[in-house]
């Protein structure tokens, strides 16, 4: 059940990686930051909203009503996309362009800036924080695996299947915004040839930064809900938070970029291969059954499971 | 097609090639690497010699990776893991061997003396295992291109840092490692997540720019080569340099070889330096970045422009000291309007002589017997 909370969080992350790399071709290095800004602005707003309607944020027992929360998760939501349409407005559209590099550069550079600004004392500090419970400790059910000495339980908490049908909703709107809408005709032609498109009358720069506002968005999603899951929230230029967005990025190349099905499949296996390979050969090894899974599938398939082959033309 | 403007003088020149002719820059930067040895740390002491010491390791790094990044255009984010394998593997040499040798891992022998010697062994050696590493690595550019590439060198980084955390402690005691020195090496007592402390801290002034010399004299004639004219081809254009006859899955395997075999030297120097204790987040890709920005804003390509920039980079932080909390913040500022600004890094695919007034070049071509 974990596994599946995990991968529907990569499976998030991974969504707005691929669509900037299918539309720009570049490697969005501040996405994972996007997800810090996510958690850590989440974590901002419910410890002062919290006392605000008079409960103490740091009583777990006590989570507030569900309207405070679904609140707090569309105002990070909303915020992330902003701050998705300022970095790509500010650093990427000049550089739409340059050789590939540079944007790649540019996009470490945004990613320094928003983990050490947020590390700034008036913004979010250097220390770690405990998040608040936003949603109540329920277990909704405990299966029974086995009997007499080897028997294992799975529960499934609230938590984690408010995570999973929270990732669903948000992907199956997303499948639905691409495939039936007009903006996603618009977005897949810009992405399969940007001058074409342009030719045929679509807004290209337009349609890019809805792509990045909506990438951001799931990103901010994604943090949100990685907080509720994991409360104990490292600083925000700790390098687990980096390793997170590896993750995802490693799960969106698995299931070949720029591919949004691919994506979700890529996060839902990356988390079985993690989720297993620590609960059965050794948790000390959890990130190399993750890359070693990638340089595998690329050596087989690479472009990724569900990656068409690129020709290349002369 | 300024590249071949500019190399069209040196093309002239290699025809009355000699032996005499081509020692001279080895020489020039031996002696060099000898004055800084006697000259900077007297006159102005402890600090600003570790500093230049700093510098001239990430020149090696950074030049090293340029020959990856910039010359044959691919995009290697994993340059910090083979610097760690040639620390890592320079370490052991130098530490377990020095407890065989002398019964005590410490510094022994004085200048040239024989620790050093053992010193130059590990760093080489370190450099050959990190260039068998940088194979393994390249051998996948048969199949994968650009992004995928990129993407299998950072998982590289990855997988060795985790790795190297799970090694075991440090043996410090003569006697154990006497008794059994091939099992107790083979069980990779490195020290494992807190790093590898205890190596003897051998590298000095002189050992950093020797090493730095032979890198940039190895990066420009291969620069000027055959051999590097068709990793530039492989760069502009794959299809392209396919159609003249070029095999670009050897060129670019044979590229990550020489870069990881540098960077190997360069990581054993780092692994020797004082003050500096290994560890397996060295291998991570927050210091390959590092690498990478030095080769962009150099100028992909230029020897001399990344070789600035890597000057630049290194002591961009000691400037920025005093303002400790917004050091990255400027750090990161200044990149992406770098970037914006100047797409093409400091000095493009020139060298810093391309700019030089016309009467210099002159004088100085024959002086410096590029």
């Amino acid at each position: 059940m974990t596994a599946l909370a995990i991968g529907s969080l990569y499976a998030l992350i991974a969504l707005g990686y691929t669509m900037v790399y299918g539309i720009l071709k570049f490697i969005n290095f501040a996405h994972s930051d996007i997800v810090v800004l996510g958690a850590w602005s989440s974590y901002s707003i419910a410890i002062r909203a919290l006392p605000w309607i008079g409960l103490d944020a740091h009583n777990p027992a006590t989570p507030p009503p569900l309207w405070m929360s679904a609140g707090i998760f569309i105002a990070i939501v909303l915020f992330c996309s902003l701050v998705g349409f300022t970095i790509e407005r500010l650093a990427y559209r000049p550089l739409r362009r340059a050789p590939r590099l540079n944007v790649l550069i540019t996009a470490i550079g945004v990613s320094l800036l928003l983990q050490n600004v947020g590390q700034l004392d008036f913004i979010f500090g250097a220390s770690p924080q405990k998040m608040p419970a936003l949603l109540p400790n329920w277990e909704l059910a405990r299966l029974a695996f086995g009997s007499g000495e080897s028997t294992r339980y799975v529960t499934i908490t609230l938590v984690d299947t408010i995570i999973f049908a929270i990732s669903g909703v948000l992907m199956l709107s997303l499948e639905f915004l691409i495939f039936r809408t007009k903006f996603g005709t618009a977005l897949r032609a810009v992405s399969f040839n940007t001058d074409h498109a342009a030719l045929m009358g679509i807004p290209v720069d337009r349609v890019i930064s809805l792509t990045f506002m909506l990438g951001s968005a799931l990103a901010g999603a994604a943090g949100f809900l990685y907080v509720m899951k994991f409360p104990g929230m490292s600083q925000p230029a700790h390098s687990i938070w980096v390793l997170l967005g590896l993750k995802a990025f490693v799960a969106a190349v698995i299931g070949g970029i720029g591919n949004i099905r691919g994506a979700v499949l890529g996060g839902f296996i990356i988390a079985f291969v993690e989720q297993f390979g620590a609960y059965y050969i050794s948790s000390n090894y959890r990130d190399v059954y993750v890359f070693a899974l990638l340089i595998l599938i690329l050596l087989v398939k690479p472009t990724g499971l569900l990656g068409s082959p690129v020709r290349e033309k002369v | 097609m300024s590249t071949r403007e500019a190399q069209q003088p040196n093309l002239i020149d290699s025809n009355d090639f000699n032996a005499l002719k081509s020692a001279v820059p080895i020489v020039i930067g031996i002696s060099l690497a000898v004055a800084f040895q006697f000259t900077i740390p007297t006159a102005f002491g402890p600090y600003y010699s570790r500093l230049v010491i700093d510098a001239g390791i990430a020149m090696i790094l950074a030049v090293s990776l340029n020959i990856v990044n910039g010359m044959t255009g691919q995009f290697s984010i994993g340059h910090a893991g083979f610097m760690t394998v040639g620390a890592y593997t320079a370490g052991m040499i130098s530490f377990y061997g020095s407890l065989l040798l002398w019964g005590a891992s410490a510094k022994h022998g004085s200048f040239l003396g024989s620790g050093e010697w053992m010193f130059l062994t590990a760093c080489l050696t370190g450099g050959v295992v990190a260039a068998f590493a940088g194979l393994v690595v390249g051998l996948p550019s048969l199949r994968l291109r650009g992004d995928y590439l990129a993407i299998v060198t950072l998982g590289f980084g990855e997988i060795l840092r985790v790795i190297l955390q799970q090694t075991g402690k440090v043996v410090d005691d003569p006697a154990v490692v006497r008794e059994a020195p091939l099992t107790t090496l083979a069980s990779l007592p490195v020290g494992g997540a807190i790093g590898f402390d205890g190596i003897p801290k051998y590298t000095s002034l002189f050992w950093v720019y020797a090493m730095l010399s032979l890198t940039v004299i190895f990066a420009y004639r291969l620069k000027n080569s055959s051999f590097g004219r068709a990793m530039l081809s492989v760069r502009e254009d794959e299809i392209a340099a396919q159609a003249m006859g070029i095999n670009i899955a050897r060129q670019k395997t044979l590229a990550f070889v020489m870069a990881a075999f540098f960077a190997g030297v360069g990581g054993g120097l780092l692994a020797h330096e004082g003050g500096v204790i290994i560890s397996p987040k060295d291998a991570g890709f927050q210091r390959s970045f590092d690498y990478v920005i030095m080769t962009v804003l150099g100028g992909r390509g230029s020897i001399t422009g990344v070789m600035l920039a890597a000057v630049l980079l290194s002591g961009l932080p000691e400037v920025l000291r005093d303002f400790e909390r917004y050091r990255i913040i400027v750090y990161a500022l200044l990149l992406i309007i770098m970037m914006l600004s100047r797409p093409q890094g400091l000095f493009g695919i020139h060298e810093i002589w391309d700019y030089f007034p016309k009467s210099w070049k002159k004088s100085s071509r024959k002086g410096a017997a590029r």
